[in-house]
């Protein structure tokens, strides 16, 4: 379980997050929605201890997050940036087997080599080996990112925005397999920041709404995903039907 | 077939060498011989540091447009040289014993650079204009710091403190090429310790620090490494801004590969051949019309606008 408590951030002086305490279930997937500046990337940051607090503690599985080491903390939780370089010259096989540095640090064996050639298949990669990351599509690319998480192998998975830029073909495919990825028995949880209000109330076991920095609920999706909750969070009439048994978002 | 590739570039690298040192040979031959292998030696120590320190450089700011030329590390070398003369006095410098005297200068590049780029680099890292801008800039206060430092000596401090400012390889000091080797190799040996995590640094600071890497000192110690090798190639020729551009990018086109294991070595041969077989052009068969610094600086900065501009339009 990730707890966060009283977290407070300020950068030059502007506050970015301001006293926030909540938890997120160390299974499933938990998606981190609010309007554009509220925060979310910050929260993310903050949870993944790269981003040091102002104020304010994060521990996830009970360890406090900012006093971890480097190698520690990779090995218990994997970031992937909402924006990734280019690396042109590198191949699919390349990037993937990166998500490996933290427990081999330089010196891959076999397990480590396993590992990657699981999470290669996992993400259905195998036709896309040899390919050049310059010369793959969006969606490629990104499931290429999330399979070297993959093959990170730690508990927790932080996604800022990995669906941004996708069309709805990739997006949902994207969405599946991080659903798949963070299935109860899988031993690993997944937090997402996302846009998408139509994807979170699709795939969300939890759900964290940011406004202004600070934290305007969370809690599961049946709470948090209401046409009341949502018009209040974006400050827009927004409304939750349901339509052959599944809901869906309408804005107004 | 990036260790084919490397071979040959070592290949070329030792033909242009005995190319150089064999042509038109006639007695006496002890003394041509010397001078020649001496002049060789130095070309190839500052090829191979200038580019390995560029690959590395590149790859800690993420950007491959900068080299420790253009931001002013060279400038920096020279100014702390300078420093000590104004402080020690023409003589005081002539007198102090040649190889600590290097090994203080080194010393005091990589903590000046350190403390310095490490700073300015990463407050910039996250802007690539800033970071050009910034870096040109740097560079040009280096060298105006060294132009004031140097109006401050007397006439004959000044020519002592000048001879270190200007690129030449027509007079190479022995003495200098045999203390720049073992710092070269040494420099070599950590850059080449260190390729596995500047790979993982590809990634950019954020994704390098999510896999564990402590970027900040990481940071450090590349920067450690490009001072040692730009101590080292500046102590032996002068300040080189652009060769080491025209090396990273040759044996970026030149070699199918990204990993610095084969980078930084390759751009070490790549700068090393340059040298040798421009210098050779112009000894031999141009008959010195020219100088080669010139020739490599012009070529390299062309190679430093056609890449800012393709970036532009890109």
């Amino acid at each position: 379980m990730i707890r966060v408590t009283n977290l407070g951030l300020a950068i030059d002086g502007k506050t970015i997050l301001h006293d926030i305490s909540a938890r997120i279930p160390p299974q499933g997937l938990t998606a981190v929605i609010g309007p554009n500046g509220a925060g979310k990337s910050s929260l993310l940051y903050c949870l993944s201890g790269l981003t040091r607090p102002t104020s304010g503690q994060v521990s996830i599985d009970g360890a406090d997050i900012t006093a971890a080491r480097t190698t520690d903390r990779a090995r218990m939780l994997a970031l992937l940036p909402q924006v990734t370089p280019a690396l042109p010259r590198l191949t699919v096989a390349d990037l993937v087997a990166f998500g490996r540095w933290p427990h081999h640090r330089g010196r891959p064996n076999d397990t480590d080599r396993r590992i990657v050639a699981q999470a290669i298949r996992d993400l259905d990669l195998d036709d896309l080996l040899d390919r050049r990351l310059d010369t793959l599509s969006g969606g490629q690319r990104q499931r290429a990112f999330i399979a070297m998480n993959h093959a990170q192998s730690t508990p927790w998975m932080l996604l800022d925005e990995p669906l941004s830029a996708l069309d709805p073909r990739y997006a949902s495919d994207i969405m599946a397999r991080l659903v798949e990825l963070s299935r109860p028995g899988t031993g690993r949880a997944i937090v997402v920041v996302m846009h998408d209000l139509a994807m979170a109330v699709r795939h969300a076991d939890w759900v964290i709404c940011l406004k202004a920095g600070r934290l305007f609920r969370s809690g599961p999706p049946s709470e948090t995903l209401t046409g009341a909750g949502l018009s209040a969070l974006f400050d827009t009439p927004i409304h939750v039907e349901h339509l052959r048994g599944r809901p869906v978002v309408i804005i107004d | 077939m990036a260790d084919r590739s490397l071979l040959i570039l070592a290949a070329a690298c030792a033909g242009a060498a005995a190319v150089y040192v064999a042509w038109g040979l006639q007695g006496p031959y002890g003394f041509i011989l010397s001078l020649r292998a001496t002049r060789l030696a130095a070309l190839a120590i500052v090829g191979a540091s200038v580019g390995a320190a560029t690959v590395i450089f590149q790859t800690i700011t993420a950007n491959r447009l900068l080299t420790p030329g253009i931001v002013g590390f060279d400038s920096l070398f020279v100014l702390i040289q300078t420093l000590l003369v104004l402080g020690l006095g023409g003589m005081g410098y002539a007198a102090l014993p040649a190889f600590p005297k290097f090994l203080v200068e080194i010393l005091c590049l990589c903590a000046v650079a350190v403390a310095l780029f490490a700073s300015v680099l990463r407050a910039g890292s996250s802007d690539m204009t800033r970071l050009v801008l910034t870096g040109v800039i740097l560079g040009v206060l280096m060298r105006g710091l060294t132009g004031f430092v140097q109006r401050l000596l007397d006439p004959t401090e000044f020519a002592l403190a000048q001879a270190a400012t200007f690129a030449s390889f027509n007079s190479i000091d022995p003495v200098q090429v045999a203390f720049a080797a073992p710092i070269l190799i040494l420099a070599l040996l950590l850059a080449w310790r260190l390729s596995p995590v500047l790979d993982v640094a590809l990634l950019g600071r954020d994704g390098a620090r999510s896999l564990g890497v402590d970027h900040e000192r990481l940071t450090m110690a590349a920067l450690a490494v490009v001072a040692m090798l730009v101590a080292t190639s500046t102590a032996v020729a002068g300040p080189v801004t652009f060769l080491g551009l025209l090396a990273a990018s040759l044996a970026a086109a030149a070699l199918p590969h990204w990993r610095h294991a084969v980078l930084i070595p390759g751009a070490a041969l790549t700068g090393a051949l340059i040298l040798i077989v421009g210098q050779f052009l112009f000894e031999r068969l141009l008959g010195l019309q020219s100088t080669l610094p010139a020739i490599v600086e012009s070529l390299g900065g062309l190679v430093f606008l056609v890449m800012v501009l393709k970036r532009r339009t890109a």
